[in-house]
């Protein structure tokens, strides 16, 4: 989706203010809700809910209450718990416990292991451009980058697409090579940038059509 | 480290009574909407808890009843990245590449066994990279949908890496983010930004200064700094400093 989220680029974003020796966690609910996030199945795509924030509270949160957003989203729709328990911190004790939770999903293991083979269809030094795509769903495509040529740099190897239509429904050919492709800043940001400068974006199979 | 079940039934009780005055902010993002920007010191300092610690301790309070979670592990997760896995673990294999030019070579071949070697891998550093400063290459990370960042080796990321001025910018003008770093790059110093858009995670090699040659591998890490190995900062002479 074309979200907030996806903000480089972007000017205007605020300052980037350092924290001299800056706190692992800032407060104890913040320490809860990192370990929690961990450990509880959101039972879709975590970013893809971060991203469906809208965008004046996504700018307005901290990290961690996007965090906490997300999570008690989850247990609510997931059937956890009920807004009631949640209010009041106290389980609703004709509540049988549920079944224990399977492990939190792993965003995405690399395919490899699986003995998946797939042939990439681009190759170290090809030209490329990345496609002009602009999902509904959750996409890995920076819009920075949409329309703009570069090069491959490296073919890391097979990966599950973590796309979704804007359900938060998995899209896609699952099994994918990832690049690295150089994009020059000129090409990216005109004469301003300095020409030698370059992005690297890491990419799927399917943002790519070859030059 | 695990919570007593007197202790247990006390945070309910607390809870019962204050959760009271924020009942109707506890679920949903827009009461969350009006908090403070991100540098937030000031949660330790308040006199009462925050609505939104208020809500955390009532989903885990109620999730624990319900034993879908375990507090200790919930506090055994917390302190392993709060104590156990930060920038010491990235400075390890920097230090240990600058002395060992084997080691380096399969580093940058391979980061993500090379740095298991040393015993970092796990979540957010399942497939890593290392890229190498040089006298006219500078490499700096960003992670512009999200905040992506290789957990095992720096550990969680600080707020500005997490921040949207950062985000926004490192990637159209790395040179003026860097000098807000008070880094200043010389023209002729090719700068490569990385953005960790897919599941690969990155790690910046930094030059080793000058007069480092008497120095253990074990002092050559006390000196590589967290910010060196995102890209927002050199290292500097231990001499220049004064230490060491």
């Amino acid at each position: 989706m074309n979200g907030i989220h996806d903000m480089g680029g972007m000017t205007g974003m605020g300052p980037i203010e350092q924290e001299p020796e800056e706190p692992v966690f800032h407060a104890e609910w913040e320490r809860r809700v990192f370990a929690l996030s961990m450990r509880i199945p959101i039972g879709r795509s975590f970013r893809f809910e971060l991203e469906k924030i809208p965008a004046a509270n996504y700018l307005c949160m901290s990290y961690y209450e996007r965090w906490f957003k997300v999570l008690a989203d989850a247990v609510l729709r997931n059937n956890l718990a009920t807004s009631t328990e949640l209010e009041s911190g106290q389980a609703n004790p004709s509540q049988l416990p549920p079944a224990p939770p399977q492990e939190a999903t792993d965003e995405s293991p690399k395919s490899e292991e699986a003995g998946v083979r797939v042939s990439p269809l681009f190759h170290p030094q090809q030209r490329v451009r990345a496609r002009n795509l602009h999902a509904r769903g959750h996409i890995r495509l920076p819009r920075y980058t949409r329309g703009k040529r570069g090069t491959v740099i490296r073919d890391h190897g097979i990966f599950d697409l973590q796309d979704t239509d804007e359900n938060g429904q998995q899209l896609g050919k699952r099994k994918q090579h990832v690049y690295t492709v150089r994009f020059s800043a000129r090409e990216l940001w005109g004469t301003r940038a300095e020409m030698r400068d370059a992005v690297y974006v890491d990419l799927w199979e399917d943002y790519l059509e070859p030059v | 480290m695990a919570r007593t079940k007197d202790e247990a039934v006390g945070r309910r009780k607390f809870l019962k009574g204050a959760a009271a005055a924020a009942t109707a902010s506890i679920v949903g993002a827009e009461q969350v909407a009006g908090a403070r920007q991100p540098l937030a010191h000031d949660h330790e300092h308040q006199a009462a808890p925050s609505d939104i610690a208020l809500r955390v301790r009532a989903l885990e309070s109620v999730l624990v009843d319900k034993q879908i979670v375990d507090p200790t592990d919930l506090d055994a997760l917390i302190d392993t990245y709060e104590n156990k896995i930060g920038p010491r673990n990235g400075a390890r294999v920097v230090a240990h590449a600058w002395v060992d030019s084997d080691y380096k070579a399969r580093l940058l071949a391979d980061a993500t066994t090379a740095i298991a070697e040393l015993g970092y891998e796990g979540s957010e550093g399942e497939h890593m990279m290392v890229v190498q400063n040089e006298a006219k290459v500078h490499n700096l990370v960003v992670c512009t949908l999200c905040s992506c960042y290789p957990w095992p080796t720096l550990g969680l990321p600080p707020i500005w890496y997490k921040s949207a001025g950062y985000r926004s910018q490192a990637v159209i003008d790395p040179r003026a983010v860097l000098r807000e770093f008070d880094l200043e790059l010389a023209d002729d110093v090719e700068i490569r930004v990385w953005d960790s858009t897919a599941e690969i995670r990155y790690l910046v090699l930094p030059e080793r200064p000058a007069d480092t040659a008497d120095m253990t591998e074990a002092e050559l890490a006390e000196i590589v700094t967290r910010d060196s190995m995102i890209g927002v900062a050199r290292i500097a002479s231990p001499q220049a400093g004064g230490g060491a």
